[in-house]
């Protein structure tokens, strides 16, 4: 049986397993800590930061830290949920994220964040990238406009379909994703049955001609913020 | 425009109100301050028809509907009749064909009702020339308070029924290519039906006060802004109004028929569109006529002067009526608009009373798709008139070209030639500029129920300028609605 670790998380006494990240085991207790780039099934890598929390005083990504006995943890202060609203008002000004036509708002995990975090318009300068679509693919398109770098796509082609589809090229500010082919994404092997079909945060990576199957009001973030998942496991 | 060759002075209106964007009227006066030209510029550049470029198919009924914030239904709608065509899903299921049409019916009378009495009404219930603090939705609420909460309550209604067929009363998703997302449920029917009687009755003394208007005052609605011209709309089949769908048929000012029963996949053979230097606004025409005869109006006036019949009574008897004015010849007055958008109003009430008690709304079909095509053109009457919007999709589903002709693009001359006519008949040798002056000239656009109107008119606060400068650009003098 693993050994049980006691630490706090916001002041409150929180249990894990050894070998868990404050992630998970903030999770088992029902408590949310924001992410995006986090994929169930996949080693996690903190490449969002979004689930940045102050561990003895010091910013940790909760995804990837390991919980130890009596750790204090952040969560739900003012200067971490700043440092998250930072870094997703830096998502959206890095991209063109046009929430009003965008057939994944509604079901969009960094719409919903920005709501969750109150986030009402960026401070920052948009850059308004010059991104071309793919629509090569009969199936799937992708639209770069959007895209967080997240990297989930990239993992889920790689460690569930057993492909390499997607990956990351270039640094910095000229980090992307590109597609193993030479030009298009119809030439990868890409299938529409692919986990990395599914896991785009944003809509980046749809699946073509359904876009607004699902009215308004019944979307996933319709009735009840991102989140509220885990945090149901609390009640 | 020939300035150099007199000493015209120009007076300049700017912006006026017009369709999501700025507009302006130049008055071009002799030394005698006779009118000598007038022109309605409308200067703003919104670039949907290129942005939308790349983007693929599937989002544009959602995408373009963000042209205007008064009217996104209409074109949410005729860009999914074009994405019909394009996925071969054109003879919709009678759920998804019912749900649209009463999303349709709702954006009617909300934008008809939002009209008449938040925008012209202060001006048919005070006079055009009466003192603007009081010339206002204000002004109306204060002395005709029943009359104000009826106008509230009716666009209410109509938002609250496009909210239960698009998912949000601005700028829903209803409209999917081949079909619709949701059916009305029985609690949303229920809903609506509960003031749908009060609705008809509202939508009745409306209309008796559009009538009543224009039997009242012939005298001065015959002559303001008015002018024969031909007129275009869709018509159903066997002759009858239809908003939602229908061919095209254009009749001249006597009332013969141009052409009939057009298909509209077809109307780059019958209209064409000219370009003029002083707007940003094309100048729609018949192709055959040329651009000297072939203008149209559009819009509330042209359908009940197209259409045999419309196939609800109480809207059926009223245009009776309003055709009797005119011994059922075409009704050519400017100001008849009104009217006529109260008929529509009424029309549109009963049409959504009797979509409420079809079951078919109900069903689950709500797609159909057949033969994938690369082009397609999607028609609706929306509140100002015919709306065009034409796709064509490659191979990958992105949009390679756009072209969309507006309800008010589609009255570019009619407006014009109004302006014309009031500045000829009311600003033409007078030697000041007044502020009612200032508001025969809106009156005129406003007929024709240009959507930026809404946002400045409704509070009082119309931001209408005029200057008068020479020809040398000297101001001579400059009135202010500000």
């Amino acid at each position: 049986m693993s050994e049980t670790i006691t630490f706090t998380i916001d002041g409150v006494e929180v249990k894990g397993k050894a070998g868990q990240t404050i992630m998970q085991a903030a999770d088992g207790n029902g408590i949310y800590i924001p992410r995006l780039c986090y994929l169930e099934g996949c080693e996690p890598f903190a490449s969002c930061r979004v689930c940045t929390v102050i561990v003895n005083g010091r910013p940790q990504a909760a995804c990837t830290q390991p919980i130890a006995p009596g750790i204090v943890v952040e969560n739900n202060s003012p200067e971490v949920t700043q440092i998250r609203k930072d870094i997703v008002e830096m998502m959206f000004v890095e991209g063109n994220h046009f929430c009003p036509f965008c057939d994944k708002s509604g079901n969009c995990e960094l719409q919903a964040m920005a709501y969750r975090l109150g986030i009402l318009a960026p401070k920052y300068p948009y850059l308004f990238p010059v991104c071309e679509l793919d629509a090569s693919h009969p199936y799937i398109f992708i639209d770069p406009n959007r895209c967080i770098l997240c990297g989930r796509c990239v993992q889920a082609s790689r460690d569930l379909d057993g492909k390499h589809v997607f990956d990351f090229v270039g640094r910095g500010p000229h980090k992307k994703i590109r597609v193993n082919a030479a030009v298009r994404l119809a030439d990868t092997n890409l299938d529409i049955t692919d986990k990395a079909c599914d896991v785009c945060p944003v809509g980046a990576i749809l699946k073509k001609g359904v876009g607004y199957a699902v009215p308004v009001g019944q979307r996933l973030y319709d009735k009840e913020p991102i989140g509220s998942d885990i945090e149901s496991k609390a009640k | 425009m020939n300035t150099s060759s007199s000493n015209l002075k120009k007076i300049v209106i700017e912006p006026v109100t017009r369709v999501e964007g700025h507009g302006k009227v130049t008055i071009l006066l002799d030394e005698n301050n006779k009118v000598h030209r007038t022109l309605l510029h409308v200067v703003e550049f919104r670039g949907f028809e290129r942005f939308i470029i790349g983007r693929p198919y599937w989002e544009i009924p959602v995408l373009v509907q963000r042209l205007c914030g008064i009217c996104p239904v209409s074109h949410h709608l005729a860009a999914a009749k074009a994405m019909d065509v394009i996925v071969g899903g054109e003879k919709l299921t009678p759920t998804a064909e019912k749900m649209r049409r009463l999303m349709h019916y709702g954006q009617m009378f909300q934008s008809h009702s939002l009209h008449f009495f938040h925008l012209c009404s202060p001006d048919l219930l005070f006079g055009f020339d009466a003192d603007p603090a009081i010339r206002n939705v204000i002004g109306v609420a204060q002395k005709f308070p029943e009359l104000a909460v009826q106008g509230v309550m009716m666009r209410k209604y109509g938002q609250e029924v496009i909210l239960r067929t698009a998912g949000k009363k601005i700028h829903g998703t209803g409209a999917i290519p081949g079909g619709i997302n949701k059916n009305l449920t029985i609690e949303e029917r229920d809903y609506l039906l509960k003031d749908i009687d009060q609705m008809v009755e509202w939508a009745q003394s409306a209309l008796k006060i559009a009538k009543d208007y224009s039997v009242e005052n012939l005298e001065k609605v015959i002559p303001f802004g008015s002018f024969e011209s031909n007129h275009l709309s869709l018509i159903r089949e066997d002759g009858a109004m239809d908003l939602y769908h229908g061919n095209l048929r254009a009749i001249d000012a006597q009332g013969n028929k141009i052409f009939d029963q057009v298909d509209y996949q077809n109307y780059l053979d019958y209209i064409n569109e000219e370009v003029r230097d002083y707007s940003y606004m094309k100048f729609p025409f018949i192709k055959f006529l040329g651009p000297q005869d072939g203008w149209y109006r559009v819009g509330p006036l042209a359908r009940v002067n197209t259409a045999d019949f419309i196939d609800t009574p109480l809207a059926e008897a009223a245009r009776k009526e309003f055709m009797a004015v005119t011994d059922g010849k075409p009704n050519n007055l400017t100001l008849a608009y009104h009217w006529a958008r109260m008929i529509e109003n009424l029309h549109s009430i009963e049409e959504i009373k009797i979509l409420l008690d079809d079951p078919d709304l109900q069903g689950n079909a709500l797609v159909v798709k057949g033969e994938r095509r690369d082009e397609g053109v999607g028609l609706i009457e929306a509140p100002r008139g015919t709306l065009f919007h034409h796709y064509k999709v490659d191979e990958n589903d992105q949009i390679t070209m756009a072209n969309l002709i507006v309800s008010t693009t589609n009255n570019n001359e009619p407006m014009n030639r109004a302006v014309q006519k009031v500045a000829l008949d009311h600003i033409s040798g007078v030697p000041e500029i007044t502020e009612g002056l200032l508001n025969h000239v809106e009156v005129a656009i406003r007929a024709y129920d240009p959507c930026l109107s809404c946002a400045t008119h409704a509070m009082g606060q119309m931001p209408l300028e005029i200057s008068i400068v020479d020809c040398e650009g000297r101001l001579i003098d400059r009135k202010s609605k500000r």
